[in-house]
């Protein structure tokens, strides 16, 4: 079934929302500012910055914004990460994310010949330390972790009240006004993308920082990366990079013989990332 | 914090599905076992289970009042868990809950009336008062006993048997849907799943009923049956032998098909679940249990009655602590393994106090008994009349007996 809500409600639920208002302000008085001294920031901060500072006036005021007019994809080239930890960081402060949960992670790889380690010191949040392993490496790599906003997902599927749900945009969120708080969609993730939160015991997740898409910027996280690694972009506007990257590109997913059909790609995965 | 060994995904470190969640299959478990029982006698005339019919239906009755409490413990917005029922979301499993029970619930109270509305309607014109009135209002009304009436009972009985039967299996065996549904798990993930738990229950429903049994007999101060201590031992010990071929069926299939999951799945055993999985459900509540009902079974005539009722009843209690570790293997184990299939969590210890804690849990496997105590004080589990003449206690006999206790 479709859900009939309003996505900017929807974003309303999460919990990040009174952060997310003043935040709004700020940009709204930005953007006016913007707009009032016109030529004069244009030529200052360059053509590029104006063009997608008014594309998020228009969107601030929440009334343009249409949820069947977008489909967003997330693109991860895993040869980019460096293991900073920033976007882990800026989940966190963005959505309130609480201690010992996560909404993203990083996973470090090194592998050698004859073993594998892999391991992800509180998901990444304060960077990496330096490691020593019992074999001889060969190779050694990071592979930043979201939820995959699945198509086919079974976190939507088992949820028994309809708390979970997929919006038309492709964002899986979770009604935290009508989760019960069963845990069944934890259990039925295959990439550990959910926790129930310890303070409002409903299910929690990343939400692409839906908050944040409907008003025409990026995720946090794809906001902070330093490389470029994480990537979001929208699969209805045909000169987007991220569409043309699953396009054109030899893109990965994970797990993909569980037919979740990912929403999530990778570029350069390795056959030890699950 | 938990231990990990190997790499566990950062939010697969914490067990979702608490000790509750081990009792919610457990409880269920007895619900249909012990409806098994009764629909031996009521629905294929199985004479042999006559003296624990009654007492069958009773405990299903009693465990199927309190089977969604621990689910209802378990849920982190407790409040909103009735939305189950009223707003289901019909892809879910778990949504097909609230059908199923109160299906179930609607088929065994109507079921029950029938069996005792002979006792009610004894009881209205015995008592008096407040107490006549209770009763005239749970016989609704109608005191008819003529043999029309009493053969249109036994026909209702029937039916109704006839359609909570599958109602009863469908209630167990769709909750080991909901794991075997789990393509996210792969110590879950399997068909196998419902079928298991639907033979496990009917273990744990029998297994109960030997130990009840010979309490109620011995409070009662009546004779434990010698053909019905033998069908119950040789049911259970049938049932017994299918669960433990499937339980291990599933784990050598992954074995040999030396399937992704399997080299996780061999540590699991081996470390976290070596006492609960290996010890427990396989040993000394699956291949003893076996030993002790072959030799019950094969050697019943040359058995003396104690000897029988002796072993039977100890291979009955390792039987229930077999469905329970099997439960547990099951709920906890699932959630020990991370789905990087790399790694593993240190074993999960209940709380003790609190919602989801041991002594809940303890209160939980208390309750049925209370509701059937009071039941037998209500409406009298065993018949108040001998019918066939056989040696059947004195009216109320057996509530005297546990009220003693």
């Amino acid at each position: 079934m479709e859900p009939k809500r309003d996505p900017a409600q929807s974003a309303g639920v999460e919990p990040a929302q009174a952060a997310e208002q003043g935040a709004a302000t700020r940009r709204e008085f930005l953007a006016t500012t913007l707009k009032l001294s016109g030529g004069a920031v244009v030529f200052l901060m360059g053509a590029g910055v104006a063009a997608d500072g008014a594309g998020r006036a228009g969107d601030a005021k929440g009334e343009a914004y249409n949820w069947e007019e977008h489909l967003y994809a997330y693109l991860v080239d895993t040869s980019k990460c460096i293991g900073c930890g920033s976007c882990v960081r800026a989940c966190k402060a963005e959505n309130q994310v609480p201690d010992g949960f996560y909404r993203t992670w990083i996973e470090r790889y090194v592998v050698g010949m004859e073993d594998t380690h892999v391991d992800s010191p509180e998901g990444g949040l304060n960077g990496f330390p330096p490691i020593q392993v019992g074999f001889v490496t060969t190779k050694s790599f990071f592979v930043p972790k979201i939820c995959n906003h699945c198509r086919k997902t079974p976190c939507t599927q088992v949820c028994p009240v309809g708390a979970s749900y997929r919006t038309k945009d492709g964002a899986i969120l979770v009604d935290g006004d009508r989760c019960i708080g069963c845990g069944y969609c934890v259990q039925a993730c295959p990439y550990g993308s959910r926790f129930l939160h310890p303070a409002t015991h409903t299910a929690s997740k990343c939400t692409w920082c839906y908050h944040r898409i409907t008003k025409g910027l990026k995720p946090a996280c794809v906001t902070v990366c330093p490389t470029g690694t994480r990537q979001f972009g929208d699969l209805k506007d045909e000169n987007d990079p991220v569409r043309l990257a699953i396009e054109h590109d030899r893109v990965s997913i994970l797990q993909g013989h569980l037919l979740t059909e990912p929403q999530c790609y990778y570029l350069e995965l390795d056959k030890e990332v699950r | 914090m938990p231990e990990i060994s190997g790499f566990a995904f950062p939010n697969d470190v914490h067990v979702t599905w608490s000790l509750m969640i081990v009792m919610y299959p457990y409880i269920t478990g007895f619900v249909a076992g012990s409806f098994i029982v009764t629909s031996l006698y009521h629905l294929f005339g199985r004479q042999e289970f006559k003296p624990v019919a009654r007492l069958a239906m009773a405990t299903s009755f009693a465990f199927l009042l309190i089977a969604s409490l621990p689910l209802q413990l378990h849920l982190g917005q407790p409040q909103r868990g009735p939305s189950v029922m009223i707003t289901p979301h019909f892809t879910s499993a778990m949504a097909g809950f609230g059908i199923l029970y109160s299906f179930y619930l609607v088929i065994l109270v109507l079921e029950v009336w029938f069996v005792w509305r002979q006792e009610i309607i004894e009881r209205a014109k015995r008592s008096r008062g407040a107490v006549r009135a209770f009763y005239a209002v749970l016989a609704l009304g109608t005191y008819d006993q003529s043999p029309e009436a009493i053969e249109i009972d036994h026909r209702a009985i029937k039916i109704l048997a006839g359609i909570g039967l599958p109602a009863a299996c469908m209630l167990h065996g769709y909750v080991g849907f909901i794991f075997g549904a789990i393509k996210a798990n792969p110590w879950w993930s399997t068909p196998l799943m419902p079928v298991i738990f639907l033979l496990s229950a009917a273990v744990s429903g029998i297994a109960l009923l030997v130990v009840l049994y010979q309490v109620f007999a011995r409070l009662g101060r009546r004779p434990v049956e010698a053909g019905a201590m033998s069908a119950l031992a040789r049911w259970l010990w049938f049932f017994l032998i299918l669960t433990i071929t499937l339980e291990l069926l599933e784990l050598i299939v992954m074995a040999y098909e030396r399937s992704e999951s399997w080299l996780i799945i061999s540590e699991l055993i081996s470390t976290r679940l070596e006492f609960s999985y290996v010890t427990l459900q396989m040993i000394v509540g699956g291949l003893i249990p076996i030993i002790l009902l072959a030799v019950v079974v094969l050697m019943n005539r040359y058995l003396h009655e104690k000897v029988r009722n002796t072993l039977s009843t100890v291979a009955a209690v390792l039987c229930l602590m077999q469905v329970f570790s099997m439960r547990w293997n099951i709920v906890i184990g699932g959630q020990l393994l991370s789905k990087s299939l790399r790694g593993l969590r240190s074993p999960y210890e209940p709380e003790m106090f609190g919602r989801e804690g041991v002594l809940m849990a303890i209160a939980l496997m208390i309750a049925p008994f209370v509701i059937l105590w009071a039941f037998d004080r209500i409406l009298g589990i065993e018949e108040a009349e001998p019918e066939g003449g056989e040696g059947s206690p004195a009216p109320g006999g057996a509530a005297e007996g546990v009220r003693a206790a």
